[in-house]
């Protein structure tokens, strides 16, 4: 299973709609560096809307792809976090603290352009 | 009354299966969404520990269904190499695997009771209970 990564002018769409499994989750952030390296990318949203659990691998893989995205000289932002999902990770002791993170996609794509300061 | 049923896990893709029955048996108990999220992170935690530890093992649920109390109990088992040190493994940050070493501790956060045994060279059993509230 793949998670399709669409281009927008200089940013690339995710939207997260499966259930992860680990195996998807490495793929994913494997081809989405992949993308960032041959669109010449500059801001990646990847939408959690649909996404109703990340555990502490998925959050590590989250984390660690942003992290990436950054030494590459793209910036990642987070959205669409359910409450649900925020309090359970929290409970877990993930804070996620140097993710930036939008409510939706429309503040995520805001915040990007702000980060870029297009 | 109590129901059971369990999952049996051998691959990467059984904690997906474990975590999804969790979720099921959840909704059926009534747990609400945060309740749902979190029991089912909680098993999704217990399963990586069998696959990448043990290599096999059983997530086995009961649903406690009792005059005034509703819950879900969750016990995850395995013949793996056991767990030395137990207390180090549920400190905040300790992982021999590289992860976020959120894992044991947070399942105990998870959830409302929580109990490990383990024997090094025997296995590991952990048991945990939720309460619908």
């Amino acid at each position: 299973m793949r998670i399709p990564i669409l281009k927008l002018h200089n940013y690339l769409l995710v939207s997260i709609q499966i259930d992860l499994d680990d195996q998807t989750a490495i793929d994913f952030q494997e081809d989405l560096l992949s993308k960032i390296h041959k669109s010449g990318a500059t801001g990646v949203v990847i939408d959690l809307t649909s996404v109703d659990i990340i555990d502490s691998f998925i959050a590590k893989v989250l984390g660690d792809v942003v992290s990436m995205s950054d030494l590459m000289g793209a910036k990642v932002v987070l959205t669409g976090i359910q409450p649900a999902v925020a309090m359970t990770l929290i409970d877990l002791g993930i804070h996620l603290q140097n993710v930036p993170t939008a409510l939706d996609l429309e503040q995520g794509l805001i915040k990007l352009r702000q980060e870029l300061e297009e | 009354m109590i129901t059971k049923s369990s999952v049996q896990i051998r691959k990467e893709w059984d904690i997906v299966g474990a975590r999804q029955m969790g979720r099921n048996l959840a909704k059926e108990l009534g747990f609400g969404t945060v309740d749902q999220a979190r029991i089912t992170t909680a098993i999704s935690e217990l399963a990586r520990n069998i696959y990448l530890y043990a290599d096999k093992g059983k997530v086995a649920y009961e649903k406690i269904e009792d005059m005034n109390k509703k819950g879900l109990r969750i016990v995850a088992s395995d013949q793996g190499p056991g767990i030395h040190d137990l207390s180090k493994v549920m400190e905040d940050g300790f992982s021999t695997s590289g992860g976020l070493g959120a894992g044991l501790p947070g399942v105990k956060r998870l959830m409302d009771c929580f109990d490990i045994v383990s024997e090094p060279g025997m296995g590991t059993t952990i048991t945990t209970i939720k309460w619908v509230r």
